[in-house]
């Protein structure tokens, strides 16, 4: 997975990471993507003024030093590709200072930035997809450029829930495929056996392949592909070109089967991007449970979420089991289905708000992605929050497969 | 000889005078130094791995962020052990710095909670509060008793 050449540099401002037992994590998912960690430097006397000068005064000084760090990052004394912004979960005075400094140091050296905070369960795996991003974003920018599809490229998404598969050719979608993941090789040949059916073509007309996905790295190997990325990256590029937002800013929310990303996007290219942790209730699949209670197919929850109101219901927790218990004792006390549908969308967006979109600038167009932002009532959930426009681009379940596609196009040329 | 607790938990200077006077300090250096010499981890810088912030649990409920109990995995077992301690108060960041302001609070509390003698002092900023200074902890750590069986 990592690439050859030079390694990417990546300023690591952190709070906290060593005590926890979390930075040789960090150092491992870095050395597999051939970055390296540099810690800024500073003079230490700066840490006594810093805060004033920052406008932030904070009683950690482990946090005055991330302050120094980023302003040596902004100030280019240290000469970094992107910037990982890093504290502990949980500390209230770390995710001030962290939030401050991402937007602090994206908005003054444009250069790439995320933050994450870290419990000691955090793993190399949990950290690779977020470093994968942020090194593809320096290493990677001619590709990123691609705007057209060329030749008869596929892309194939192996997703937590569902594998899905595209084939382009000439920058037009001719074949796709979707189908649950169950064995994650076998889901990845049927979906993108379905896509090649779908067009007309077979495995050898294909020019180039990428693959994205939670086993993007195993069908990568299986089908030798041309790029193997992560879904920050691919999403980003996919939402943008379907929704034709490729120039200026947008915002991407792609509500997964496991996790939720959203990214702050300019010129197709991810600037500050955030990735929820595993939580059920924020997903696909709390919509899905809430299907199955009601007695309809999820494909149809969304039209009845349409219908109704989701105020009439009260739901105590956005937690899949004990939010869904709340639906349920809301459908025993006389609410009408269709409330019920429209407060399960309402909560998985409202979630996304809260934990997500409060970590990233929503600049508009919204796009929204991902199986769920097919449950109209979804999209409709997250309008009337924002009180802004969301675009669900055609094709948007699709969007990993497609931006895959797309991105792979460039080896087609190459 | 007393063991005795210091905060800023890594200062040298509090450390060395410990030692100076004959007792033995309870400092984060002697700590750092005991666990990155442990044979078969291999978690740089400090070789604290996830483990540890699971032992800081007795420190501090799971609520507590990962890096404060990571810590207090360091500092609570040293306060255990403590026998008196000196805890000076608004010194700069190079007289000695724990990082986080949250364990701070939590290791002078622990510390105030035994039942031993303690030593409140604030850092001093001028050269007649700088002898005053050391005079105060030169006279608390004669107090002391000199073997730790003499307590």
């Amino acid at each position: 997975m990592s690439d050859k050449g030079d390694p990417v540099l990546i300023a690591l401002v952190s709070c906290g990471s060593e005590y926890a037992g979390v930075q040789s994590e960090l150092e491992k998912a870095a050395s597999m993507l051939n970055a390296k960690l540099v810690y800024p430097e500073m003079d230490v006397a700066t840490l006594d003024t810093i805060g004033m000068e920052f406008g932030l005064e904070v009683a950690s000084p482990d946090l005055r030093l991330m302050m120094a760090r980023a302003k040596a990052v902004v100030e280019g004394v240290a000469k970094v590709d992107g910037v990982f912004v890093t504290s502990c979960f949980r500390c209230a005075e770390a995710a001030i200072v962290r939030n401050e400094l991402r937007r602090y140091i994206f908005e003054k050296s444009g250069l790439p930035v995320i933050s994450y905070s870290f419990t000691e369960r955090t793993t190399a795996a949990t950290l690779l997809t977020r470093l994968e991003a942020l090194t593809t974003i320096a290493r990677r920018k001619h590709l990123l450029a691609r705007v057209k599809q060329s030749g008869i490229t596929a892309g194939v998404d192996s997703g937590s829930t569902t594998t899905k598969a595209v084939v382009m050719k000439d920058n037009e979608i001719v074949g796709e495929g979707w189908v649950p993941t169950i064995k994650v090789i076998e889901s990845a040949e049927t979906a993108l056996q379905q896509a090649l059916d779908q067009a007309g073509l077979k495995r050898e007309d294909i020019q180039a392949i990428g693959t994205t996905g939670y086993g993007r790295f195993l069908i990568g190997e299986h089908f030798k592909a041309d790029l193997v990325q992560e879904e920050i990256t691919v999403n980003s590029k996919g939402a943008v070109y379907l929704a034709d937002k490729q120039k200026g800013s947008a915002t991407v929310i792609d509500i997964g089967g496991m996790d939720n990303k959203a990214i702050s996007v300019q010129d197709g290219i991810p600037g500050m991007f955030t990735m929820g942790g595993i939580c059920a209730g924020a997903s696909g699949r709390f919509l899905e449970m809430t299907a199955k209670r009601l007695g309809v197919e999820i494909t149809d929850l969304g039209d009845l979420a349409i219908k109704g109101m989701e105020k009439n219901v009260e739901m105590n927790s956005y937690c899949i089991v004990f939010g869904i218990q709340s639906l349920v004792n809301s459908l025993a006390k006389g609410s009408s289905p269709e409330d019920v549908a429209a407060a399960a969308c309402h909560s998985v967006v409202e979630q996304i708000f809260e934990q997500q979109l409060q970590e990233v600038e929503v600049k508009e167009p919204l796009i929204l992605v991902g199986g769920s932002s097919l449950i109209a009532g979804v999209p409709k959930a997250l309008g009337d929050l924002l009180k802004i426009d969301v675009i669900v681009p055609p094709h948007s379940q699709l969007i990993g497969a497609v931006g895959a596609a797309l991105l792979a196009s460039g080896y087609v040329s190459e | 000889m007393a063991k005795v607790i210091i905060y800023p938990t890594n200062s040298l200077i509090l450390s060395d005078m410990v030692e100076r006077f004959g007792h033995e300090p309870l400092a984060m250096m002697e700590k750092i130094k005991e666990i990155i010499n442990t044979v078969g981890v291999d978690s740089p810088p400090l070789n604290i791995t996830p483990e540890g912030p699971k032992h800081g649990l007795k420190y501090a409920a799971v609520e507590v962020p990962a890096g404060v109990r990571g810590r207090m995995s360091l500092i609570g077992p040293m306060i255990d052990l403590a026998e008196a301690g000196i805890i000076v108060g608004d010194s700069s960041i190079s007289f000695g710095c724990m990082g986080c302001a949250r364990t701070n609070e939590l290791t002078k509390f622990l510390i105030r909670e035994k039942d031993i003698p303690i030593l409140e002092i604030q850092y001093p900023h001028t050269e007649e509060e700088g002898q005053d200074f050391v005079y105060k902890i030169a006279e608390f750590l004669k107090s002391l008793p000199s073997g730790s069986d003499e307590k």
